[in-house]
């Protein structure tokens, strides 16, 4: 068993934050190692370290016996160092194959050999049984399928280690299934794998061995065989969480949303209500037309036809102002490009839907109360910042999604929709917004939940409704609902994958 | 506030002091009252179209049709006055000239589609077209009226020794001030230039603001035209050539991104001074008025690059 990398007391510090604490860490050919730890424990800076994105400010990385110290990404990568960032960094104009082989296609007398590009981007999507034309604008495939082809990226680099940052999160269970296969493979070749995730079962399905990282240290290095769901989980949060889904169940109260034969881009005459004091789960595979009603039921999606009504009025919804008028809130699921103003604060952003809480009929905003209630909201759901006016690229995935929330439920929506509320989020902040969405229903709120995550769906809904192919293919209490009987629903007229 | 964040923010004031030190040094008469006074009085009608590029700015936009808007809403403004109109209709209906042709664009870019720069770019065009056929390329008069003459004072008049065109500019300043960080749409402004599609998410009526964002700066261009045809008592058909360029330029020099979402309307008052500064040290130190373009934009790329090079470290 050889050693690829090996990395000894790196450390790192941003704006005198120390995020790494002389962390060591070993990539050996053929083993596959999960590195765990909770969002902001360091391990994308980790990984960033490796890749020559950032620069370490002390330590050493060893690769293949030689010291190195990357500077730019591009000095890894022809190193044989392929990275699968968790935020995807894939251009949308431009078509899957280019894509693949941005900044390094092959050319011929100056012209590039697009027969090749083709050619090559089709067998490594093969080899993930993708069935795209890599002439496709990549912008025109669902999120699960650019992930894919940031996968495809990464192997058609051929690289000797590859670091996968939460490849899974915006798969659905097939698609996972899929890259499963292929990290076998790459396994078999004697390749060096590093695995993030926060879904903990993949880490015990996949990994050989695991690195627990707890605020910049790491605090736990062996074989995955060796540790227990429990102790990773301790040693992740260094405390214990007693129950991963906590479930209250609540009386539900009158009828607060009635979704009657909605036909929408990407779904068809679909029919639903959901009661006041009511978690309602959304299950389907990616693509299958949950984000596309949801958005449609917000008013961003424009309506074929059939009817919304909230408390037993039909409500008109013509754009998302509609939608918060008629007091529903949307958390979208892609929080960099829908959900927050990344280049700008906290407080603005909280603030942002709900504005006219804190304004007078001429538009002038009460900073002072603005700030009372975003500052509760920082305290009610735990956000880690230095301050309100902290910029929101600073935060990590989950303080953001904190932010997303609390940015829904400023105007106090009567309805609010989640959209996958925990991708990329670590399992004590999961923990978090799953306590939240209790308190929320508790307090009367309707909430409709669409996840990817089925423990997660079946751990928090008080029903399920599955769709498949933009259609609603079944319905599920709470007591009925089956991980088999939901991805039975799922796959129901499915007619490719 | 840190010493280092100040400099990093106040990076055009800097500036902006040190240009004014280094001037005085070379001229003594620099510093004076008068021609402080002067300089601001020269700066008033590029700062008031700027403090209305900065809207536009900070919706990722851009308005070239400001310099051609001052021209045609001047040339209105001269024949109403010539034609004994009361003062405040007259002024109400320019301005409001001015809002309605940025409100044009507006529309346009909003619900057409059409990119900012090649929406502005046809309507500095054709509102250029509409002053020389309006004027038949000559200047118009205000005329003999008594009105003309308390119009006058708008470009030409004092109160307490101080030019009314920098009362005014102080004045669009505060007001400008207020909405874009005291309001709900000042808001909205800063969010659609983070990012359009957060901001429609949000619930925002985007077209509705950015409608606004252009009517504002096409009022605002309206009254520099209204103070530049007053000080003239006269409205000149190629007036405004070219203000576009320098009221972008304020704007930039001021630290708001081109990209949107990132600025200030102080840094936009800044920017304008250091142009304004400029212009006056080189008439000062009588350089070439061919130089003087030279050395403009000489100064205008070294500040860009030093603020573009804080950035990429921090």
């Amino acid at each position: 068993m050889t050693t690829l990398l090996e990395l000894q007391g790196i450390e790192k510090s941003f704006s005198g934050i120390n995020v790494l604490k002389s962390v060591d860490l070993t990539i050996r050919a053929g083993r596959v190692v999960a590195l765990a730890g909770e969002n902001g424990a360091g391990k994308s800076t980790l990984m960033k370290i490796i890749s020559g994105i950032y620069q370490r400010d002390a330590g050493t990385v060893i690769y293949k016996g030689n010291e190195v110290k990357f500077t730019t990404a591009r000095q890894s990568m022809d190193a044989g160092i392929g990275i699968i960032h968790q935020e995807l960094n894939l251009l949308p104009e431009l078509s899957v194959a280019e894509n693949i082989y941005l900044g390094r296609e092959p050319t011929k007398l100056g012209k590039i050999q697009w027969d090749v590009i083709e050619r090559e981007s089709k067998k490594y999507l093969a080899q993930l049984k993708q069935d795209i034309d890599p002439k496709t604008p990549l912008g025109k495939l669902s999120i699960a399928q650019q992930q894919m082809v940031e996968i495809a990226k990464a192997l058609s680099l051929n690289a000797e280690v590859i670091i996968m940052d939460e490849p899974t999160d915006a798969l659905t269970d097939i698609e996972t299934a899929i890259l499963f296969e292929v990290v076998d493979e790459l396994r078999a070749q004697g390749k060096g794998l590093v695995f993030i995730s926060h879904r903990l079962g993949e880490i015990f399905q996949m990994c050989d061995d695991i690195a627990i990282l707890r605020d910049g240290e790491m605090i736990h290095q062996g074989p995955v065989s060796e540790i227990t769901e429990d102790d990773l989980i301790r040693h992740m949060v260094g405390r214990e969480l007693s129950d991963q889904y906590p479930f209250v169940p609540a009386a539900p109260g009158d009828v607060r949303i009635e979704v009657e034969k909605l036909t929408a881009h990407g779904a068809k005459e679909i029919s639903f209500t959901a009661n006041a004091g009511e978690v309602v789960g959304f299950a389907g595979l990616v693509g299958a037309g949950r984000t596309e009603l949801a958005k449609a039921i917000f008013g961003a999606n424009p309506i074929d036809s059939g009817t919304v009504k909230i408390d037993g009025k039909e409500i008109r919804l013509k754009s998302p102002q509609d939608g918060v008028k008629a007091q529903i809130g949307y958390v979208t699921e892609d929080r960099k490009q829908e959900g927050l103003v990344q280049s700008q604060e906290l407080s603005t952003n909280m603030s942002l839907t709900g504005l006219g809480r804190f304004c007078n009929v001429l538009g002038f905003v009460n900073k002072a109360s603005e700030a009372v209630t975003i500052s509760e909201y920082i305290e009610a759901f735990a956000i880690k910042t230095r301050d309100a006016n902290t910029i929101i690229s600073n935060l990590s995935g989950g303080n953001q999604q904190k932010v997303s929330i609390a940015k829904s439920l400023v105007p106090e929506p009567k309805v609010l929709i989640l959209d996958e509320p925990t991708r990329g989020v670590d399992v004590g902040a999961k923990r978090e917004i799953y306590t939240l969405i209790n308190k929320l229903k508790a307090e009367g709120l309707c909430i409709l939940l669409i996840s990817s995550d089925m423990p997660e769906l079946l751990g928090i809904s008080d029903r399920i409704h599955v769709l498949s192919s933009g259609k609603l293919t079944g319905s599920f209490s709470r007591a009925e609902a089956t991980q088999e009987n939901i991805m039975r629903c799922a796959v129901a007229g499915q007619t490719n994958g | 506030m840190k010493l280092n964040d100040f400099i990093s923010e106040n990076k055009s004031l800097i500036g902006l002091i040190i240009l004014m030190a280094a001037v005085s040094f070379a001229n003594a008469n620099f510093l004076g009252i008068d021609n402080m006074l002067n300089i601001l009085r020269q700066t008033s009608i590029n700062a008031v179209i700027a403090m209305g590029m900065t809207f536009v700015i900070l919706t990722a936009g851009i308005d070239l049709a400001v310099g051609s808007i001052l021209a045609f809403a001047g040339a209105i403004c001269a024949s109403l006055i010539g034609m004994d109109t009361p003062l405040i209709i007259a002024l109400i209906a320019t301005i409001m000239v001015g809002a309605g042709l940025g409100a044009t664009s507006g529309v346009i870019i909003s619900y057409f589609n059409v990119q900012p720069f090649i929406a502005t770019l046809v309507g500095m065009t054709m509102i250029r077209g509409a002053t020389l056929v309006y004027t038949q390329g000559r200047p118009i008069s205000t005329g003999y009226f008594d009105v003309a003459e308390s119009f006058y004072q708008f470009g030409g008049g004092y109160i307490l020794g101080i030019p009314n065109p920098v009362i005014l500019m102080v004045v669009i300043f505060a007001l400008c001030w207020f909405v874009l960080s005291q309001t709900r749409f000042g808001r909205y402004v800063y969010a659609i230039g983070g990012n359009e599609n957060v901001a429609r998410l949000s619930g925002i009526n985007v077209k509705k603001v950015k409608i606004l964002v252009y009517a504002l700066s096409g009022a605002l261009a309206a009254l520099a035209g209204i103070i530049l045809t007053a000080r003239l008592e006269s409205a000149q058909p190629t007036a405004g050539l070219g203000y576009e360029l320098d009221a972008i330029a304020a704007v930039v020099l001021g630290g708001t991104s081109l990209a949107g979402g990132k600025g200030r309307i102080f840094g936009t008052i800044i920017g304008a001074l250091i142009i304004g500064v400029l212009n006056n040290a080189l008439n000062i130190m009588d350089v070439s008025s061919y130089y003087q373009m030279i050395a403009k934009g000489a100064v205008i790329l070294l500040a860009v690059v030093v603020d573009s090079r804080g950035k990429s470290n921090a």
